[in-house]
């Protein structure tokens, strides 16, 4: 059921998430988004602009995270509005062959803000990545019914 | 090579029409690891009121990254791809993006502002139907890292 304006709070928690990822989900997200940047799947070439390592699409994450609230909010085109600041970078292992995560995010969303005249909700979303916040100021406004 | 100062208030005009079509929604909406029905099943969608299936929420980014190429490629930019680093997004949705739109982007440059030995430009995709329905709004801020940075 979707929730509605009336039963909400600030301050309320609608959810939280743990999201594996892995090397195979960048090189997915590459195609898909049509973004082949190779600071995100080629190590050697991510080291040679002095990155870390590889790491995850600052997009891959945004659009993962936001998953909690479109299925919280039951219609996904209920996001009417969805920002991000992207603060510090996911660094992704290489893993492939074992069953482990080369990352892992873990998103936890509260109500932020209600608008009673526009029916809407702003989820605020905690994004940590390796005991670092990745995203900041990472807000969904959602219509509600 | 730095970055032209002279790229703010530039615009592109819309380029080629995006076709958004079924599979591609269903596989960008598993690239980000979507389960919701309304991005697989037609059904679904229909039983949310829309008329196919419907986007994820940064969908949009496939529409808008196409729009920034004509910036980065060109050669008057500066931009060195290999050095972006993506910094801010938003999306403001005037309406759902579903299968079956045929979408267009004009890219507006907002702002130049040069950071140590780089800078930081934000752009804005205005996102319409090609009959000029208005769909969607992003903008974005991407860092161009100066060397050493």
């Amino acid at each position: 059921m979707s929730p509605t304006f009336e039963e909400l709070t600030i301050g309320q928690e609608i959810g939280t998430r743990s999201i594996d990822v892995t090397r195979q989900d960048l090189v997915k997200y590459a195609g898909a988004s049509g973004d082949f940047n190779p600071i995100h799947w080629n190590e050697a070439f991510a080291t040679s602009v002095e990155l870390p390592g590889v790491i995850a699409h600052g997009m891959f994450t945004m659009g993962a995270a936001v998953q909690l609230v479109s299925d919280w909010a039951v219609d996904p085109a209920a996001v009417v509005d969805y920002q991000t600041r992207f603060t510090k970078p996911v660094l992704v292992t290489d893993t492939t062959g074992t069953d482990e995560a080369g990352a892992v995010i873990d998103v936890t969303g509260v109500v932020g803000a209600l608008d009673a005249d526009a029916r809407t909700a702003r989820i605020d979303l905690t994004v940590v990545a390796g005991g670092q916040k990745v995203l900041m100021k990472s807000q969904a406004v959602v219509k509600l019914s | 090579m730095s970055i032209n100062p002279d790229l703010q208030g530039r615009s592109y005009p819309a380029a080629e029409v995006y076709d958004v079509g079924r599979e591609k929604i269903r596989e960008f909406a598993t690239a980000v690891k979507a389960s919701n029905p309304a991005h697989f099943d037609v059904e679904a969608a229909k039983a949310l009121g829309h008329s196919d299936l419907v986007a994820p929420p940064t969908f949009a980014i496939i529409v808008a990254q196409r729009a920034d190429a004509q910036l980065v490629q060109d050669p008057e930019s500066g931009i060195d791809f290999s050095r972006v680093v993506h910094a801010d997004q938003r999306f403001t949705h005037h309406r759902p993006i579903v299968a079956g739109d045929r979408l267009v982007a004009e890219l507006h440059v907002d702002g130049v502002r040069a950071m140590g030995g780089g800078a930081m430009i934000t752009t804005r995709s205005e996102i319409s139907t090609e009959a000029g329905e208005r769909v969607a709004t992003t903008t974005s801020s991407i860092l161009v890292r100066g060397e050493g940075q």
